[in-house]
């Protein structure tokens, strides 16, 4: 596996044949950005600081707020993350109880800031493996922190499509409360504010 | 005279209760008035960003204002972890590649005659000094198997033998240069430059070396001096050592030009 950052030269390779190549062209060509490393880095190295304070913030956020207990998986959530799947999938009728998020959810965003963590590490080691060659050594090596760093990237890819395909399978009013950080359910004929997440959970 | 007292009694407010559907109508409002205002921000933010002026062409050229700006302050916070003692990671001989790697003749695939070489030291007073491949090669040799990084991706790890440059420069008196900021090369075309930060140019890694692989240098790597230095990426490793200079401003530096990180260290 050869994992390369600059003139196509992306690709894994098993055996002496090549089944992906990162990126193929008609990948450079629909972005328009053929022969712009420079300027990727540049882009790069701006985002990286922003990325990684936006992360800092955000688990904080979590942390002082108690919405972690949300957010944690619980002991039995990877057994009721399955059953999620399959009812969303179809598979399955009920899906299991669930208080703000489902046990799948609760992987899904805890997995999410473990994988930037691991991003922020590796990332430091391919770009100072030098000076911080003991993260380096950590990610065994500078070629296995170089595949790391890259698999993440394609796993937010793979998270923000099932994020945004979920969210629009479950509809506006889901939607509706992410925004505004409260549910609406209707009972019967009466809407109440059911579940004021934001305010009550943190209190 | 007397300001108005701002203290106006007012009437008790006889608000009405807000309704539940009110309530949920308003607040609704206000979270989605929020999403919109930092949603179209963060679009005209990346607009701003990727619309911004390219930086005006100079030591530094070939990118946006902001992102060189970047590139700049990132150096300044990672240049506080540079140490002597962060040395790079060494490999035995044997791993060393018997095919070395050669990605670009920018600089040093001009007519050119090794014979004729000197090296011109320019002292920072303007004094110009010359030096023979046979003077630097009587100084004590240092090695170095190490993984060459390049800024595109690959690596490989290489064999090289060469002057330290902290010892050269120790050996012919030229130590009261280290006290400026950076050193300059040049290839003797002057196709080439990169610009070097002192530390990291007396790395004790970092060496002028006329061997790769335990025989002199071959044409296409830069016969018969080059730079190897470890603590930076491919570009800054320069072929065919023509002419150094010390400056306490950056000296130029061909890659920096057209748009990459001036500092490039790992």
């Amino acid at each position: 596996m050869l994992i390369y950052w600059a003139n196509d030269e992306y690709k894994i390779t098993l055996f002496g044949h090549t089944y992906v190549r990162f990126f193929p062209d008609w990948y450079y060509n629909l972005l328009h950005i053929p022969q712009r490393l420079a300027e990727g880095m540049a882009f790069h190295f701006l985002f990286m600081w922003f990325f990684t304070l936006n992360g800092i913030f955000y688990v904080l956020y979590t942390i002082i707020s108690g919405e972690w207990r949300e957010l944690v998986p619980k002991r039995n959530s990877f057994k009721e993350a399955w059953l999620v799947v399959l009812h969303d999938l179809h598979i399955r009728k009920m899906a299991p109880p669930q208080n703000k998020y489902n046990a799948a959810q609760r992987i899904a965003y805890t997995a999410i800031i473990v994988m930037g963590i691991g991003s922020v590490i590796t990332g430091l080691a391919i770009y100072k493996p030098v000076q911080f060659y003991y993260l380096t050594w950590l990610c065994g090596g500078y070629h296995f922190a170089r595949i790391i760093h890259f698999a993440l990237t394609l796993g937010y890819v793979f998270f923000f499509l099932i994020h945004v395909v979920q969210v629009v399978l479950a509809g506006w009013n889901n939607f509706r409360s992410v925004v505004s950080g409260f549910e609406v359910i209707t009972e019967k004929t009466t809407a109440t504010v059911a579940q004021s997440t934001e305010d009550e959970k943190a209190r | 005279m007397k300001k108005p007292d701002k203290h106006i009694e007012r009437p008790a407010k006889s608000k009405k209760e807000l309704t539940v559907d009110q309530k949920i109508n308003r607040r609704n409002f206000i979270s989605f008035a929020v999403f919109g205002v930092l949603g179209v921000s963060a679009y005209e933010g990346w607009r701003w960003l990727y619309k911004s002026p390219a930086e005006v062409a100079g030591i530094t050229g070939g990118t946006r204002k902001p992102l060189r700006r970047a590139l700049n302050k990132t150096e300044l916070f990672f240049r506080r972890f540079f140490s002597n003692n962060h040395l790079v990671k060494t490999y035995p001989k044997s791993m060393a590649a018997k095919n070395v790697r050669h990605n670009s003749d920018i600089g040093s695939d001009s007519n050119f005659n090794t014979d004729e070489w000197r090296l011109n030291v320019v002292k920072h007073t303007g004094e110009s000094l010359f030096f023979s491949i046979q003077q630097l090669m009587e100084l004590p040799k240092t090695e170095i198997v190490f993984s060459f990084k390049c800024v595109e991706g690959w690596d490989q790890i290489q064999y090289w033998g060469g002057v330290k440059f902290a010892d050269f420069i120790e050996h012919f008196g030229l130590q009261s240069e280290t006290s400026l900021a950076y050193v300059g090369m040049e290839t003797p075309d002057k196709g080439y430059y990169v610009g070097l930060d002192m530390p990291s140019a007396m790395h004790p890694q970092t060496i002028l070396a006329y061997e790769l692989n335990a025989r002199p240098l071959p044409f296409n790597h830069g016969q018969p001096l080059r730079l190897i230095i470890p603590v930076k990426y491919g570009i800054k490793n320069l072929k065919r050592i023509g002419t150094i200079i010390f400056s306490n401003s950056r000296p130029r530096d061909y890659w920096a030009e057209q748009g990459y990180d001036y500092y490039s260290g790992l």
